[in-house]
């Protein structure tokens, strides 16, 4: 028994079985920060149903998966992300929405947005655009869904390794540090 | 009956009942999608999310009543469950039942949402402390013409025993939802809030109190919720099945009665807004208390 529990080849098969429900059930997160969240609305609803592709809302962090940033962060944001970001559960992933999240977009010299969401916390796909329609937010999740599948979308456990490097570069932007201190 | 055999048929029920249920959710899901002119998901979706919940890797609890909380539910929704006889006639299905049953069943079935507002009043979150509020609150407008009803079904019958009303209806021929349909209309009209579907779904609001008493439970803990529900919800409809529309003669005839009158409350469901507090606990005491009145007056002549 111990031996089949310890085999390379049956821990292969459940993961991926754990990684196929995974790809087939996300819980996102829609952190709407920016003029980014009106694309949400009918992704969800009627007339592009992205439940027919296993996505769904989720009302609180804790019970979320992806954690959806659509559109450019302020510095004052920037800290509620990094503690939503937190209280989810392993494993998580999150999507960075539009142009402000890749290089600033619009907001590129802003004093108080945030250039490259990626220093601050780990993205696994980015999605093109200001905005992109909802065809490109599906083809998004539906890139999530195949690195999920082959086991690559593994941002969350950079996250852990790097934790100290997320940490500096968070630091450097946000002055006042009085982060609660919470166990994940 | 030997030991072995009851376990084996207090497992498969068990199984059955978990299995069932999330295909129930999975075709509400989908009927509502329907009505809401999308796609919808695929039946076996909650499956999947189940198993996604049970495959989180960390999951944590803010104290031990909130660990616990996920286990009364599922202590609440399997009990339920074992004493409620599914099929006629049938020593193998009988499950637990004895002759005072359904005074127990009344008690068993708000033991877990107990249990689980303690669990939830721990994680701090104000919109659990809100949620928890709302909840007792509606617990207290639908127990009320339920038991009555209930009561109603005992004295008219005068017993207790969820097994002498099935064979009373099958030796009869008849369903008790004609023989005392006050009774049944207030039992009717309390499935949505016991459901805690809309109109009545002021408890997990998602849109207004971030779902309330689970906002806090994620992972494994949301997992178990979700199969304690799936079985719960099963064993609510079996009840209601038994004592007013007849119980069934095999498991094929459960499946088809429940999952029929399981369509009331999502139909009823996905055409209505959310009522505020108060007028959730008002419509539930306003026609159904006064069904249930008639009942027990009609019962007690």
């Amino acid at each position: 028994m111990n031996y089949v529990l310890n085999d390379r080849e049956s821990a292969k098969i459940v993961e991926f079985i754990k990684n196929f429900a995974r790809k087939n059930s996300l819980w996102v997160l829609a952190y709407g920060t920016g003029c980014g969240a009106i694309e949400i609305p009918p992704t969800m609803t009627s007339r592009y149903d992205a439940e027919r592709f296993s996505v769904r809302g989720a009302a609180t962090p804790r019970q979320a998966d992806v954690l959806l940033i659509t559109g450019y962060l302020s510095v004052k944001t920037l800290k509620r992300v990094i503690r939503s970001y937190e209280q989810m559960q392993d494993p998580k992933y999150v999507i960075g929405f539009g142009s402000c999240t890749i290089n600033g977009g619009m907001y590129w010299d802003s004093y108080n947005t945030i250039k490259q969401l990626d220093l601050y916390i780990p993205v696994d796909v980015y999605i093109n655009g200001c905005m992109p329609r909802p065809e490109a937010v599906l083809a998004g999740f539906a890139k999530l869904q195949e690195l999920i599948g082959r086991g690559q979308a593994n941002g969350w456990r950079h996250y852990k390794e790097n934790l100290e490097w997320y940490r500096q570069n968070q630091r450097k932007l946000i002055k006042n540090w009085k982060m609660p201190d919470y166990n994940w | 009956m030997t030991f072995w055999q009851t376990l084996g048929a207090v497992l498969l029920t068990i199984l059955i009942a978990f299995i069932s249920g999330l295909f129930y959710m999975g075709i509400r899901r989908k009927v509502i999608a329907r009505i809401q002119n999308r796609y919808g998901p695929p039946l076996h979706q909650n499956f999947l999310d189940v198993m996604k919940l049970w495959s989180k890797e960390s999951n944590i609890h803010h104290g031990i009543m909130q660990h616990l909380a996920p286990l009364w539910m599922i202590a609440m929704g399997v009990s339920t469950l074992l004493f409620i006889p599914i099929v006629y006639n049938s020593t193998f299905w009988a499950n637990f039942t004895f002759k005072g049953d359904l005074i127990l069943l009344l008690y068993l079935m708000v033991f877990g949402s107990l249990g689980f507002a303690l669990g939830a009043g721990q994680t701090g979150n104000p919109n659990s402390a809100i949620g928890v509020t709302r909840g007792l609150s509606q617990m207290v407008g639908f127990e009320i013409p339920w038991v009555m009803a209930l009561i109603a079904v005992m004295i008219q019958y005068k017993t207790t025993s969820l097994t002498d009303l099935v064979a009373w209806q099958q030796q009869h021929h008849t369903w008790i939802a004609f023989q005392q349909p006050f009774a049944f209309l207030a039992a009717l009209l309390v499935i949505p809030a016991m459901f805690r579907y809309s109109p009545y779904d002021i408890v997990i609001a998602p849109s207004e109190l971030a779902s309330g008493p689970p906002s806090e439970f994620g992972g494994k803990y949301m997992g178990l919720m979700m199969s304690s529900g799936s079985i719960f919800m099963f064993a609510k409809l079996a009840l209601i099945v038994d004592i007013f529309l007849g119980g069934a003669t095999s498991w094929l005839w459960m499946i088809i009665k429940t999952l029929s009158l399981y369509m009331i409350p999502v139909l009823w469901s996905a055409i209505n807004p959310r009522y505020r507090t108060e007028q959730a606990i008002w419509s539930l005491w306003r026609w159904p208390l006064i069904f249930a009145v008639l009942g027990l007056i009609i019962a007690s002549v």
